[in-house]
This record gives C-alpha cells, structure tokens and sequence, in this order.
C-alpha cells in the first residue's frame, strides 16, 4: 500500500502514561511507540482498559491532571509534549482532530451544534459568516443528518445518541485536519449507519489524504478499514502489523487469543474458544509477560522478564516469546 | 399436557402490537393534536421450537427489547396474542400466572443493574427457590451449589456480593437466577453486549452447554449479526417495530431475501480483511417510530422500491420462497 512510501506524520516514542490515584500509581500507557502516514488508517485496539482512549487523548495532551506522560510524540518534526500549550491549542483541532468515546461529554451542551461547527470553522479557516454557514451544513448534510439546514440549529440534547456522533465528527472535520483520532466513532450506532460513517471517513482518507488511528473493539471493523494495526494489551502495544498479515497469522499469543474467540461464522454452535482470566490491575507492578497468567503458549521464561517488541515480519513486530511458535501454527492450520 | 400442547410450538406469538402514548408537547396541545403514539411492536408473528433457538436482530429502536417484555408479560401487549404450550398466557392470572413466570426467565443486558447489590449471590438465587417453593430447607444450600457449577462460578460465590464479580461473572449469576426456576424457555435480551470480547465467548458458551444439557429453548436478542448467527437456529430480522424476514438462519445468511436483511448483512463488518469500497450498503438515516414511513417502512432506504411500496404494508408471507419475508418484490426477480 502506499502507505510506506510516505513519511510518518506522527511518530510516537516510548509514551508513557501514569496516573496518581489515593491508591497508588496507575500505569495506564508503558512504551508505547507506533507511526501513522498520511492517507493511512492505523487501527488500534486491546481489551476494555488496555489504555487505547488514554494513549489517543496523550498524543493531544488532553489528560486529567493526575496524568503524567513521557516519551515523545513528534507531529511533524516538533514534539507536542513539550510543546508550549499556546501550540498546542493551534494544534487540537485544525491539525489534529479528534472524535471522543463519549459524544455527551465532548459537545458543549450550551451550544448549538451550529455555534460549535462554527468555533472550528472560524479558527481555522478563512470564511465570511455565510459562506461558513453554508460549510456548515454540508459538514451535516456529508455526515448524513437529514434536513441539516434545520438542524444545524438544534442543541446537543435535541439530538439522539448516533446524531450526537455524527456533529461530533462534522465538527472534527470542519477544520480539514491532517489527522484524526477517533474513539470508538461508530460503536453506539447502527451498523447500517456504522458503515455509512466509516464509508464516508475511508473517503477523506483517500481524497485528501487525512491520516486516521481509530480506536475500535469491533475487529470486524479493523479488518475492513484499517491499512495496519497495533494491538494493546495492559498498557503496552504487544502487536503491530499490516492487518491481513496480522489476522492471517497473528505473533502474539493474546492476539491470537482474540481472534480465536469470535465466532468465524463457519463453525455455527460448536464452542467458542473464550480467553479465560482477567487481564492485570495496572496498579501493582507486572512482572513479565502481562499476558501470562492467561496464556495457552506460557513458558518459564515470560513471566521472568517483558518480552521486548521484536521484529517478526515485514513491517511487523511482536512482543512475545512464542511468536515463532504461533507463526509455525499458523502455516499448518 | 393435552394433545395441543403436544403438537404446538413452546412459544407462538402472533400479531403482537405494542404502543406508547408520548407526552403531548406544548405545540401538541396548541395545535389541539392528540399525543403522540410510538408503535414499538407491530404486528408481529413468529414461533420458538423446543430446545431450539431463535435469534432476533434488528437496528437500535426496532422494538427488541419491547417484544422481550411483552413476552414475559413485563409489559402488556396492546393486541395479539402469546402462547406458551397452546395456553394463551396473556389470559392468565394468580397461580397460573406464576407458573407460566417461573417457566419463561428472561436474562438482561446489563448485569450490574439486574442484580439487587444488597444481596449476597447465595441469598439471591435462594430467594428465587423459596419464592417458587421449589427447596426448602438443606436443599436450598444444595441447590444453589448445584446452580453455582451449573454456571461455572465457585461455590464460594455464595457468601459473595455482585460488586465483588467481573461483567462476565455477574452475567453467570444474572443466568443462574433465571435457571433456579427451572424454566423451559430463556429470553435473553442483550445478554453478552455490555462485556468484552474475550468475555462474550465464556457467556456464549454456556448458553449454548445449558441449551443441550437442559433441553432450554432460547430467545436470543442481539444486534450483533455474527453472534447471532453462530447461536440461532433460526433469525427473526426486525425493523421499525414488525418483523420483515424470518427463518432459517444459515439459509437467511448465505441468501437474504428481504432487501433489508441484505442490506444489513453487507453493512456488517467481515473479519477477513477485503478490498476496501466506497460504496454503502444502504443509504438514508433511520426514520422516527413516531412517523414511520407510510406502505413499507423501508421504502425510503430500499434501492428496488416501487410505488407499491410506498403505499401499501407488505405482509410477511412466503412470496414463493421457503420461509416468510415481508417484502412486495420478494419472489418477483427484482431483488
Ligand atoms: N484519570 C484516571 N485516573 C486513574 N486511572 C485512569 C484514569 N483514566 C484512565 N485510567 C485507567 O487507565 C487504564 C486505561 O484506560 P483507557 O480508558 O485508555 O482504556 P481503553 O483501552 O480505552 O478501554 P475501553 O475499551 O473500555 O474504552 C484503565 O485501567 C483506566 O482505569
Ligand atoms: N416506556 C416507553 N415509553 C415510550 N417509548 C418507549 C418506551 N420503551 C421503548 N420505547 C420506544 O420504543 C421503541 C422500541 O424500543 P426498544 O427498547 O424495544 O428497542 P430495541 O430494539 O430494544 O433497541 P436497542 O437495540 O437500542 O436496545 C423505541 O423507539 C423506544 O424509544
Ligand atoms: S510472551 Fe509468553 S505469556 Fe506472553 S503471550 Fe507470548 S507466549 Fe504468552
Ligand atoms: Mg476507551
Ligand atoms: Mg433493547
């Protein structure tokens, strides 16, 4: 895909988040590194609590302030977490965009939906106010709420749970930016409205080469729109790889775990193959391979140290002792 | 059981209607406008075999969970009618009435708001048996550990609290409830949505072991198309309140016949990593249950409506196929 051929616009180096809670220290993100290009679509996904939405709002400096982050996260050439917040401010949302988990608590329930398309259209573009109006309802309009011109008018609340998602990304592409971060976009909606919505982001991607990490838990949805894929796992990304090479044949046991837990729509009623266990509290220190204690590949040697990310393919790598065990697996099945 | 009994289906439901009366807004009541009425349930007519499995799927607002409730007489229908075992249930009252509640359970979405937080998981499941009358005494002990393996939870649970268990345990818990009762049929409305992935696949499987253990039969409600058609025997597709194709599920997969099944099976994600296209599987927003488009609800998004569909409901009939589909153009070629 074209996507090598193009230097990253964000390279992200060893984040690191914590968070200091009255119970002690949350190690929510751990050496996390990935790249995105231009026109490519990086999907990220990993178990609920893994640290996907915490790993998104970093890269923007948007966490609470128990949060710290370290590392680096280099958006063309310039490290944002070092940056100045002015910087930062005209960053977020022309440069970067991002559509949260929550529509509810991203939009500002004081304004209407087209006071907020206008914020961004007036930051960041040179528009007159008609003219802004008018973008303003084709924003709506490409975002499929019907009779746009009229409810661009409308508050937050007057809008149901999928419209709410649907604003929140017209007003995360009223600025055109060069990447977006998106947060579960479609996973309160209705899979025919679902893939209007990702149809619709796979468009700006190609047309104007919009970089986009999409946070998804939906692997179906992975495998549909997603040139490559990192998988998380505790805080650390575990996996990373071109998506058809990953599916086809993951190197990392928890990855394999996951993909073999969903139904594959040919075995009908046979049993699923759950992955037993839970993951690990993030607020005691993990010994080994966070995966472990659920592992079906364990030996003696992941629980004594952290598997290092290794190189395990073109363009892929894999945090995990038994990739080469996995790898023969898979050339057999 | 009388001869019937014997020859009908567990569950028959037939032309179950289900209405809200919204609140009259201010403009309403100035307009002089009655308020305004939501069909939730419309008119809908389906059947679930012994020990079988029927899976119902449909987009956010198509009247799932409504139908649930109507079922198990959580809500009452407006019309039509439920029968379990050739009784119609809708009739019956006191003792009756409690004999037909014990024998059809229902399992929720969200397994932290169904389970009372004050009491323990032992108290929980024996509340159910000494309501039913169906232990007493040291059998209630026994049975609840009966129930706890049943589910694959430790016996310990018992002394246990629900904010004690993970989303995955305290659905377990949420099943055992409904299995105290020893019921014949499971309507299950959500009932893996809330929990991870990983997770979903423990839940799965033990409805599918308790399903050919105990002879159960099973409604399965669920908006997520591969799981229901790796547990469904058979597939109900809603929208907008009525049901528009119903049969057998692998045979509805691998050849939808209603453009709306179609459209939804190509709207749903494959895992197998394939060309990306631009093109949507259908197109238009969801229309509002308050005014649903008039003939068939469909029409506004269907790419084969004609001017018949636009005026006149399509019921759901063979249209020379092997199973029932509410659609005019069904069996005509076009679609
Ligand atoms: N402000 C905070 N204080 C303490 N811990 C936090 C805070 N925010 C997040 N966490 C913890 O960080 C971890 C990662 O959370 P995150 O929201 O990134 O998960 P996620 O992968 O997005 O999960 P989901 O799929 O459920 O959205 C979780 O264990 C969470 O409890
Ligand atoms: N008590 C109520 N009063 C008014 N309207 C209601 C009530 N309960 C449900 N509705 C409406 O009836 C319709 C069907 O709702 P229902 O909850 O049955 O849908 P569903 O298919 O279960 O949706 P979901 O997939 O989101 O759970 C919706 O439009 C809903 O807003
Ligand atoms: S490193 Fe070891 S424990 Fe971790 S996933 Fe791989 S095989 Fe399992
Ligand atoms: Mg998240
Ligand atoms: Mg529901």
């Amino acid at each position: 895909m074209s996507a090598r051929l193009t230097e990253p616009v964000l390279r992200v180096d060893n984040l690191g988040v914590r968070f200091d809670t009255p119970r002690g220290a949350v190690n929510a993100v751990s050496g996390v590194s990935l790249t995105v290009g231009a026109g490519e679509v990086l999907g990220l996904v990993g178990e609920s609590g893994s640290g996907k939405s915490v790993t998104l709002r970093a890269l923007m400096r948007l966490l609470r302030r128990n949060a710290t982050a370290s590392g680096r996260v280099i958006w063309r050439g310039e490290d944002l977490l070092a940056a100045p917040e002015r910087r930062l401010r005209e960053v977020r949302g022309r440069e970067i965009a991002m559509i949260f988990q929550e529509p509810m608590t991203a939009l500002n329930p004081v304004l209407t939906i087209a006071q907020q398309i206008d914020e961004s259209l007036v930051a960041h573009r040179n528009l007159d106010e008609r003219a802004r109006r008018a973008r303003a309802v084709e924003l709506l309009d490409l975002v499929g709420i019907p009779s746009a011109s009229v409810r661009l008018d409308n508050y937050p609340h007057e809008f149901s749970g999928g419209m709410r998602q649907r604003a929140m990304i017209a007003i995360a592409l009223a600025a055109e930016p060069s990447l977006l971060l998106a947060d579960e976009p479609t996973t309160a909606l209705d899979v025919t409205i679902q893939d209007q919505i990702l149809k619709l982001l796979l468009g700006l991607v190609a047309d104007l080469g919009m970089a986009m990490i999409l946070v998804t838990h939906d692997l179906g949805v992975v495998a549909e729109t997603c040139d490559r894929v990192c998988v998380m796992y505790a805080g650390r990304v575990v996996e990373s790889g071109p998506v058809s090479a990953v599916f086809a044949s993951p190197r990392h046991a928890y990855t394999h775990a996951l993909l073999r837990s969903m139904p594959s729509g040919e075995a009908a009623r046979q049993p699923l193959t759950p992955i037993q266990g839970q993951p690990p509290r993030l607020d005691r220190p993990i010994v080994g391979c966070a995966f472990a204690p659920r592992c079906a590949f364990v030996m003696d040697a992941c629980r004594a140290a952290t598997p290092p990310l290794m190189l395990v393919g073109e363009g892929r790598e894999a945090a995990c002792l038994a990739a080469d065990r996995l790898a023969a697996l898979e050339t057999v099945a | 059981m009388n001869a019937v009994a014997a020859s009908a289906p567990l569950l028959e439901v037939d032309d179950l209607g289900k209405s809200f009366t919204l609140r009259r807004t201010a403009w309403d009541g100035l307009r002089g406008r009655a308020a305004p009425v939501l069909r939730a349930v419309n008119g809908v007519s389906f059947a679930v075999e012994r020990g079988r499995t029927l899976g119902i799927v449909g987009e956010s607002g198509c009247g799932k969970s409504t139908l649930a409730r109507c079922l198990v007489r959580l809500l009452e229908p407006d019309n039509g009618s439920v029968r379990f075992e050739g009784v119609d249930v809708l009739r019956l009252e006191g003792a009756e009435r409690r004999a037909f509640n014990r024998r059809v359970q229902m399992v929720f979405q969200d397994p932290y708001g169904s389970l009372n937080p004050r009491l323990s998981v032992g108290d929980c499941l024996s509340e159910a048996l000494v309501v039913h009358d169906l232990a007493r005494g040291p059998a209630v002990a026994r049975r609840v550990e009966e129930l706890l393996d049943l589910v694959h939870l430790p016996r310990d649970a018992a002394d246990r609290y629900p904010h004690e268990f993970s989303g995955g345990q305290r659905q377990r818990i949420g099943i055992a409830r409904a299995l105290a009762v020893e019921p014949s049929l499971i309507i299950a409305d959500e009932p893996v949505s809330a929990l991870d992935v990983s997770v979903q696949a423990q839940i799965v499987n033990l409805f599918l072991e308790l399903q050919e253990r105990l002879g159960l039969a099973l409604v399965f409600i669920t908006h997520d198309l591969r799981l229901v058609r790796h547990v469904s025997h058979d597939l109900a597709v809603m929208y907008l309140g009525r049901v528009l194709e119903t049969g057998p599920t692998e045979r509805i997969f691998s050849a939808p016949r209603h453009p709306y099944t179609q459209a939804l099976l190509a709207a749903a994600p494959q895992m197998t990593p394939r060309r990306r296209s631009r093109d949507e599987a259908v197109r238009g927003e969801l229309p509002s249950p308050v005014a649903p488009p008039p003939g068939c609800a469909f029409h506004p998004r269907c790419p084969i409506a004609q001017p018949i569909c636009r005026e006149r409901v399509p019921a759901l009939e063979p249209r020379g196929g092997d199973w029932p589909v509410a659609c005019h153009l069904a069996g005509s070629g076009a679609s």
